[in-house]
């Protein structure tokens, strides 16, 4: 006996939905169970990871703040991904927008003229996307592959931010340390509350604008089919050169502008590393979310409260980092493995027969 | 001052790790998975590595409980994105987490923990000759396992029969499928040897390269791997080419550090990423350009 | 799924105690530490992590302590701060420059918990900051070095040119060029405080140029062990490196904030914590020596000499003359920099063969 999966002849809505409720089930299971392991009260661990970020103004505050940057990364990544375009360097672009952005910021934030923080947070997106033109015109213009070019471009504009803040930029009053200014307020996102500051609005209305252009526009039937069937799609007329930069432009510039939001936002200045590898993190992001914008917008909340919750478990449970680095793997195998179901289902197979050569075919 | 030979041979320690991490991964994804977890499975190979010398004081056990690390690791990712056909990219950077968690819980202990590095396996007579026997013939059996194993994988993937069914299943599985090689079980086997040389990569950081351990001693070394295999157009010399041309500029620009070339150290230490990316883009226009694996991350369920 | 629903029940009812638990907490005072690494980086949080066991077990049942690593610099750390606060820690100490924005946020926005900020420059009512001059004791490094080498190279290994790294890199050559004018440091900057590989390939390419002894900046034993292997001389960093290289480490420069912890924390639990700006050397125990070994007694009786000295107070490091690469002066014959001045050293002295971080 073995088990064995068998595609299923068209999704299966029930699972749709509850393959995520089994995935959190496993999870919290297998999390008793290593908690208990370690010494820790299972309950009162559960509380602390999953529920104790949910249970304060603050703590959602917080999550909407940690969970901005990298569901408007996602989404863009999911355009690429779709287009069978493999960005991995968002990191890069975002870091690009931040710099960009954050030398209009230097430039004119003393003025205190309105219109500084909209000229950054443009400049933040023209930034990210003219990175993300590189990888995409030395494929389409040299076939490169864009994997590598894009990963190899992360280390550059990391290290470029990092001459900057160390040199140019620096702030003269500083000490020499490593850091920009603090930017003046019209160089700010404003705040709502908290900390949660009007960025996390601009991500809302990125999720529903990528929702609606990806089901509605034909641009979005055009990155599907190109996606999925290339040469279905030259028939239609759909070129892949021009859709490459397409989405290389779109996914680097949602990067930046994510950049430039936190570099204006949360952090206030520009420092010599502006990301905790947002742009790596919102890959898993984007696949949890199953390339969709508003399954995304969950992906990224998800990620945010396993975050929140490990700080929660060093500080209040003395459980280390690495413990939770090992349940988010957990937790992202579970969540993946059961979406296998919406398109498959599992099937007890008695073993047959397996000597002669072909048998499995026979069998199938 | 001769600086060529130790350059040389500083060069080749560097790209060692890269070169056992990265021809593991290209017989993976020429079966067309594309593992993303390298740097999860070496950071494991190392803390299993390490801790497993120091408890037996066996270099040789160590280097094999680094191998079965890796391995484990490659065989959940293989139960994830083979058997439940589950997305490979993400299962990729999960792993790297999950593994990155673990050589952490795994390594706490042996935190200034201490051991000897491997010995130079000196052949006698040949070590001796000037210039080439100390490049050549002065390495620890991680260098000669290197070297042996791309050969190994150029062999056995282009002139055995096992290697064109392997080919064959990454460029197009249903064909093969169709033909009856058994799509999964080589992919199984593809998969656990990358995992078994990423795991062999994180030994040899752990125990020859600098023999300790500390949290993140990979610092990336996995990630520059996968581009290597990218680079290497899914080619094993070639591979050995880019992960010594990625070794050699990474070296070169320390020693032209020390010499006071005066130039931003940021700009130098970008140097390899820009030399990769060019190199590339030079060799992409030619004969021979980059074709990945047609199935590559294409998940396989047999329809029926 | 009962697992699940089990879980959740209990965790209702222990939501009831922790709303009920800050009476029973009264006793203990609780102690935050945020880290910028792993503790398992043997380097800069390593030593914060054995100063934070240290002052555990000195004051045992009086103080419940934690901390939380690898908090990212930015807005992460304010979130990490924030909720050490929220979880009624009363004093928490932030280990990292890159926190200082963060810490003064929170700090402002909560005057009744005390903070204390590691090497940064921002104070308040009830924010202090701490830092270590461990540039004396490479002064030190740098007069042995002097003495002990035969090629009249060394190597100093740097991780990123903040000034910190370059005031030690300045103290490394006034020592030297107390003793041997001619003396040469080569630089190489690995850009990262997280590679040991790399260190250890920056050690070879400046012991292949010529170095014969390595200096570092850097946290990983990497660099000792590859001068140990060529049989060079070296220095540690952070903590005692003596059993990675038993005939290699001259000494080694290490940082013990334990005493420094079990003070502040002290002091809080009596009441007499105030806002201060302790920048401890060889003189408060922050620095601390490790013992000169593989040099002749002369060499050593010269260190200890000068670490004497250093100790009491009767000879600062950074006294002039001191010219800068440009030939103007820093200080005058006899006058000693002003701490602000060491502490933004964005300059090098006369005979550092580098440009400087500009």
């Amino acid at each position: 006996m073995r088990l064995e999966l068998q595609r299923r002849p068209q999704q299966s809505r029930a699972m749709l939905l509850w393959s995520p409720v089994i995935a959190v089930a496993l999870t919290v299971v297998t999390a008793a169970v290593m908690l208990a392991v370690i010494g820790v009260d299972p309950a009162r661990g559960l509380y602390v990871f999953f529920v104790e970020p949910l249970t304060s103004a603050w703590g959602l505050q917080e999550l909407a703040v940690k969970a901005s940057p990298l569901i408007l990364i996602a989404v863009g990544l999911s355009i690429c991904f779709i287009a069978n375009v493999w960005n991995i360097g968002a990191e890069g672009q975002y870091v690009a927008g931040a710099i960009l952005g954050g030398w209009v910021a230097l430039a004119f934030h003393d003025t205190g003229a309105v219109w500084v923080l909209p000229a950054m947070l443009a400049a933040g997106v023209v930034g990210g996307a003219l990175y993300g033109l590189i990888p995409a015109v030395l494929k389409v213009r040299f076939g490169a592959n864009e994997i590598l070019t894009s990963l190899m471009l992360v280390y550059v504009a990391q290290l470029g931010l990092d001459w900057l803040v160390r040199g140019p930029w620096r702030d003269p009053m500083g000490f020499n340390f490593p850091q920009s200014v603090t930017f003046l307020p019209a160089a700010t996102v404003p705040l709502i509350a908290g900390r949660l500051h009007v960025g996390v609005i601009l991500m809302l209305v990125v999720v529903v604008v990528a929702a609606v252009m990806m089901a509605r526009s034909l641009k979005g039937f055009e990155i599907r089919v190109v996606g999925m069937a290339p040469r279905a799609g030259r028939f239609g007329g759909f070129k892949e050169g021009p859709l490459t930069l397409f989405v290389f432009a779109v996914s680097g510039g949602l990067a930046g502008l994510a950049g430039i939001i936190e570099v204006a936002g949360p952090i206030g200045q520009l420092l010599p590393s502006v990301s905790p590898g947002y742009g790596f993190i919102a890959i898993i992001v984007a696949f949890l979310g199953r390339l969709n914008p508003v399954g995304i917008l969950v992906a990224g909340f998800v990620l945010a409260i396993s975050t929140l919750g490990g700080e929660q478990a060093q500080i209040l449970l003395q459980v280390p980092l690495d413990f939770t680095s090992v349940l988010q793997g957990v937790l992202l195998f579970y969540v993946l493995a059961c979406d296998t179901l919406i398109v498959n289902r599992i099937r007890l197979v008695a073993s047959g027969p397996r000597t002669a050569t072909g048998s499995s075919e026979a069998v199938r | 001052m001769n600086l060529l030979e130790p350059a040389i041979l500083t060069i080749i320690t560097a790209a060692t790790p890269l070169l056992l991490a990265a021809i593991g991964e290209l017989v993976t994804e020429r079966s067309g998975v594309l593992n993303l977890g390298v740097e999860g499975m070496m950071a494991m190979g190392a803390a299993c590595a390490f801790a497993i010398a120091i408890t037996t004081d066996s270099t040789a056990l160590g280097i094999a409980g680094g191998v079965a690390a890796g391995t484990a690791l490659a065989a959940l990712f293989a139960l994830m994105t083979l058997g439940f056909a589950a997305n490979q990219v993400a299962c990729g950077l999960a792993l790297t987490i999950l593994g990155l968690g673990l050589s952490g819980l795994i390594g706490a202990d042996f935190v200034g923990a201490r051991r000897d590095p491997m010995p130079k396996l000196e052949i006698p007579g040949l070590s001796d000759i000037p210039f080439i026997g100390p490049v050549l013939f002065g390495q620890d059996a991680f260098v000669y396992a290197s070297v042996v194993l791309v050969a190994g994988v150029w062999w056995f993937l282009f002139h055995t029969r096992a290697g064109l069914t392997l080919r064959a299943v990454g460029d197009n599985h249903v064909s093969a499928h169709a033909l009856g090689s058994k799509v999964l079980k080589v992919r199984l086997a593809a998969v656990l040897f990358g995992g078994a040389c990423s795991g062999l990569a994180g030994a040899y950081l752990s125990l020859a390269y600098t023999p300790f351990w500390v949290k993140g001693m990979t610092a990336g070394r996995g990630w520059i791997a996968l581009a290597i295999v990218v680079f290497s157009s899914w080619l094993p010399w070639r591979l050995m080419v880019g992960a010594y041309l990625f070794g050699s500029v990474s070296i070169l620009q320390l020693y032209a550090q020390g010499a006071g070339i005066g130039l931003p150290s940021q700009l130098m230490s970008s140097l390899p990423y820009l030399a990769t990316i060019l190199v590339l883009v030079a060799i992409a226009g030619t004969r021979a350009r980059a074709r990945a694996p047609a199935c590559l991350g294409v998940p396989f369920v047999p329809d029926r | 799924m009962r697992a699940f629903l089990k879980g959740a029940i209990a965790a209702l009812g222990l939501a009831a105690l922790v709303a009920a638990a800050p009476a029973e907490a009264q006793e203990k005072l609780k102690v935050g530490f945020v880290y910028v690494g792993p503790v398992g980086d043997f380097g800069w949080t390593y030593q914060h992590e054995l100063g934070r066991r240290a002052m555990q077990e000195a004051l045992g049942d009086k103080v419940e302590s934690t901390y939380v690593e690898n908090v990212p610099e930015g807005p992460d750390a304010e979130r990490v701060i924030e909720g050490l606060v929220r979880s009624g820690h009363k004093l928490i100490f932030t280990t990292s420059f890159g926190f200082m924005e963060a810490t003064v946020k929170v700090a402002q926005r909560n005057p009744e918990v005390k903070f204390e900020h590691a090497t940064g420059y921002k104070r308040l009512p009830n924010l202090a900051t701490y830092a270590g001059r461990f540039y004396q004791g490479r002064y030190i490094s740098g007069q042995i070095a002097a003495k002990m080498s035969k090629t009249g190279v060394v190597g100093y290994i740097g991780s990123f040119p903040i000034p910190e790294v370059v005031s030690g890199i300045n103290a490394f050559m006034l020592g030297t060029q107390s003793i041997r004018p001619d003396m040469k440091v080569k630089i190489v900057w690995v850009n990262s405080w997280f590679d040991p590989g790399k260190e250890g390939d920056a050690a070879k390419a400046l012991l292949d140029q010529g170095a014969d002894i390595i200096a570092q900046h850097t946290d990983s034993p990497a660099a000792m062990q590859v001068a140990a292997e060529r049989g060079a001389l070296a220095f540690g960093q952070d903590s005692d490196m003596i059993k990675f290289g038993p005939n290699t480490q001259l000494t080694s420069i290490i940082n013990d904030w334990s005493g420094y912890y079990i003070d502040r924390v002290n002091a809080a639990l009596n009441g007499t914590w105030e806002s201060t700006d302790v920048w401890g050397g060889l003189d408060s125990g922050i620095l601390k020596m490790a013992p000169y070994t593989n040099m002749p007694d002369d060499v050593k009786a010269m260190a200890e000499a000068t670490q004497k000295s250093i100790h009491d107070g009767t000879y600062k490091v950074f006294t002039g003359p001191i010219t800068k690469q440009d030939g103007t002066l820093a200080a005058q014959a006899g006058e000693v920099l002003p701490d602000p001045a060491i502490l933004g050293m964005n300059w090098y002295i006369q005979g550092v063969d580098e440009k400087a971080p500009n």
